[in-house]
């Protein structure tokens, strides 16, 4: 297998403070991984970084082993097929739940070709079949606005999954679901894995084992341990700094 | 999602009736019922509906409020000022063929670079629209990259339009200084202080306003618009799903630019003068109370604001001339207070609130 993405010995800190600490990481095509932490461990900021919302103070950040993560800007990762879905929810309120996905659609996202655009019946197939994957069907012609935390939660998931990227980061996705919702999710995620990369954050640690997957902690902008779910509750250090508390 | 939908449709019928019954009333009906002061006046709320439209693109649906839209609208009165004051021509006080009499007085001995051209009408048309969309394109583009947003981008439109006034005020800039640019006899031969060259200006503002709303409408109701409203209300998730916010930004900010210079040419005749003072940062802000009170983010709304507004200005400048901005300012907070939506949407939300028939019977269910 190919490397999708490496970051290594990345460094970033905020008014002397060191949000993400010599930090190195590298995750394979397809691979599904999970990222814990404390608050505060930097997790977030990675994703800024990966994304290009924030530039390191040094480390190196490529993508397939050849771009150069830390020169892109959010749109440009964004077109190399990295997808995004917050930790606060954030969707597009005053447009209704299917122009959120419609308008995540992979596509040409240059000013002249949005201009002109009109909606292909294959994207509108398209449409329908995410919205139904993310549950939402019923709810096409709602505003994104009068949907619940849960359901907005959903739609961001499908627009990330409209977009179709190589790699999704997923900032706490479970936040706010109900158990069964949040179950749903984990094994949502699971079936993109294989012929996507994903990437999650979540606290929750039921969620993380329904994951099944390999997971690495982060803590003070560094990686405490990494392996199997079992193998890093195992850590002493762990325990201490997060799962002990 | 047609291009003309109910409110649009209404408005450009009632647009219309005003456009054939105007100047009929002034040139051909006995006792002309429309004096021929109310058509210049009618022709100059146009060209504020034409501006109003023009912000409402970039305040209302792409969320930059811009305090100097008023320096696009007073570049596109000179640039077509200009073209009048050459047309004077050897008619001036001082008879100079080349010189307008400004020049003349103060001592110019050959016609400045910048004022090369504008002899001819296209190329003075050409600059109205080009004139605006340049500045607004170079202001732009280190604006959007920057990513200077809200309070601060606000903050330096205003500063913009400021500066520029400040340096038309001066006379080496060569427009007039204070005076501006006046005393115009006439354009393609057609004499200014006729009333059927009155009329037809007034006519040429409204088929420009209309092309300015559904020029605007066709943007907005596009996929591109529908990415300005992402913009307006989650500009970081836009730039995460791979659109570059600083073109779209940069985009509707030129094209609004260009209409603020095509209302501010078609104003410029009609008032008969154009000066330094239509860059004043307070005509700047009066936009945005236009477009605020008619309901912002529905290009009909903007525009009805304007004229609503420009009409109150002049009865209440005529009856009362002290209290004109206080009145402004009352109603600015009034508005913002108790019609967030502006005027539109109260009329809307009225109408909407009558019970309609409701053929399937949904009504019992609920
Ligand atoms: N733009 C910024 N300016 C200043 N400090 C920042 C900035 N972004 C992040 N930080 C700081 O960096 C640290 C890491 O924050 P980050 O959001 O990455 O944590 P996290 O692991 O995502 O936490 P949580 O689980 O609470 O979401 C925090 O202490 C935060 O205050
Ligand atoms: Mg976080």
């Amino acid at each position: 297998m190919s490397i999708q993405l490496s970051l290594d010995g990345v460094n970033r800190s905020f008014d002397g403070f060191k949000a993400i600490n010599d930090l190195s990481l590298t995750v394979e095509k397809g691979e599904l991984r999970a990222i814990i932490g404390p608050n505060g461990a930097g997790k977030t900021t990675m994703m800024d970084i990966i994304t290009g919302k924030t530039r390191p103070d040094e480390g190196e950040v490529l993508w397939n082993q050849t771009v150069d993560l830390t020169r892109t800007d959010e749109a440009g990762s964004a077109r190399l097929g990295i997808g995004r879905k917050f930790q606060k929810p954030t969707v597009f309120e005053t447009h209704t739940v299917e122009d959120n996905i419609a308008l995540s659609l992979k596509d040409d996202r240059s000013v002249w070709a949005t201009l002109f655009d009109r909606k292909t019946a294959e994207q509108e197939a398209r449409i329908s079949e995410v919205l139904e994957l993310v549950k939402l069907d019923g709810d096409r012609a709602r505003l994104a606005a009068d949907l619940s935390h849960g359901q907005k939660q959903w739609l961001e998931i499908g627009m990330l999954l409209a977009q179709d990227p190589e790699l999704l980061l997923v900032d706490e996705p479970a936040a706010g679901m109900t158990d069964a919702e949040t179950m749903r999710t984990a094994e949502l995620l699971r079936d993109i894995a294989g012929q996507h990369t994903v990437i999650v954050v979540e606290h929750d640690m039921e969620f993380v084992r329904a994951l099944d997957c390999r997971v690495t902690v982060l803590h003070q902008g560094h990686v405490l341990a990494e392996g199997s779910l079992d193998h890093v509750s195992a850590n002493e250090q762990v325990i201490e700094v997060y799962l002990g508390r | 999602m047609g291009l003309i939908d109910r409110r649009m449709g209404i408005f450009l019928t009632g647009l219309f009736i005003l456009t054939v019954a105007v100047p009929a009333g002034n040139l051909w009906m006995e006792g002309q019922p429309v004096p021929s002061y109310i058509v210049s006046l009618l022709g100059k709320y146009l060209c504020y509906a034409l501006l109003a439209v023009a912000l409402d693109l970039v305040w209302g649906f792409t969320g930059i409020l811009s305090l100097g839209h008023g320096a696009f609208f007073a570049l596109g009165g000179y640039a077509m000022g200009m073209h009048l004051m050459r047309e004077i021509g050897d008619r001036g006080v001082y008879a100079n063929p080349e010189l307008p009499d400004f020049m003349v007085f103060l001592n110019y001995q050959e016609l400045p670079w910048f004022w090369y051209g504008f002899d001819q009408f296209w190329f003075a048309c050409l600059m109205v629209l080009l004139v605006p969309g340049a500045l607004a394109f170079v202001f732009g583009w280190f604006a959007f990259r920057s990513r200077v947003t809200g309070v601060y981008l606000s903050i330096i439109t205003q500063a913009m339009t400021y500066a520029l006034m400040l340096a038309f005020f001066r006379n080496e800039m060569g427009f007039g200084g204070n005076n501006g640019l006046t005393d115009f006899k006439d354009v393609l031969g057609f004499d200014l202080q006729s009333d059927s060259t009155r009329a037809g200006l007034f006519v040429l503002s409204a088929i420009a306003l209309a092309g300015g709303l559904l020029l605007a409408r066709a943007i907005t109701t596009s996929k591109l618009g529908q990415v300005l409203v992402c913009i307006r209300d989650a500009e970081d998730r836009t730039r995460f799903l791979g659109y570059r916010v600083e073109g779209y930004k940069l985009f509707v900010w030129v094209v609004s630019a260009m209409m603020a210079g095509v209302a501010g040419a078609l104003y410029t005749p009609q008032v008969g003068i154009i000066n330094p003072g239509e860059f004043s940062p307070a005509n700047s802000i009066e936009i945005v109370i236009w477009v605020a009170l008619g309901g912002r983010g529905t290009l009909v709304g903007a525009a009805i604001g304007a004229i609503i507004v420009a009409a109150a200005k002049t009865l209440l400048t005529g009856w009362f001339p002290e209290i004109w901005l206080f009145a402004l300012g009352a109603l600015f907070i009034f508005v913002t207070i108790f019609m967030p939506k502006g005027v539109l949407g109260v009329i809307e939300g009225a109408l909407a609130k009558r019970p309609k028939p409701q053929p399937d019977g949904k009504e019992a269910e609920v």
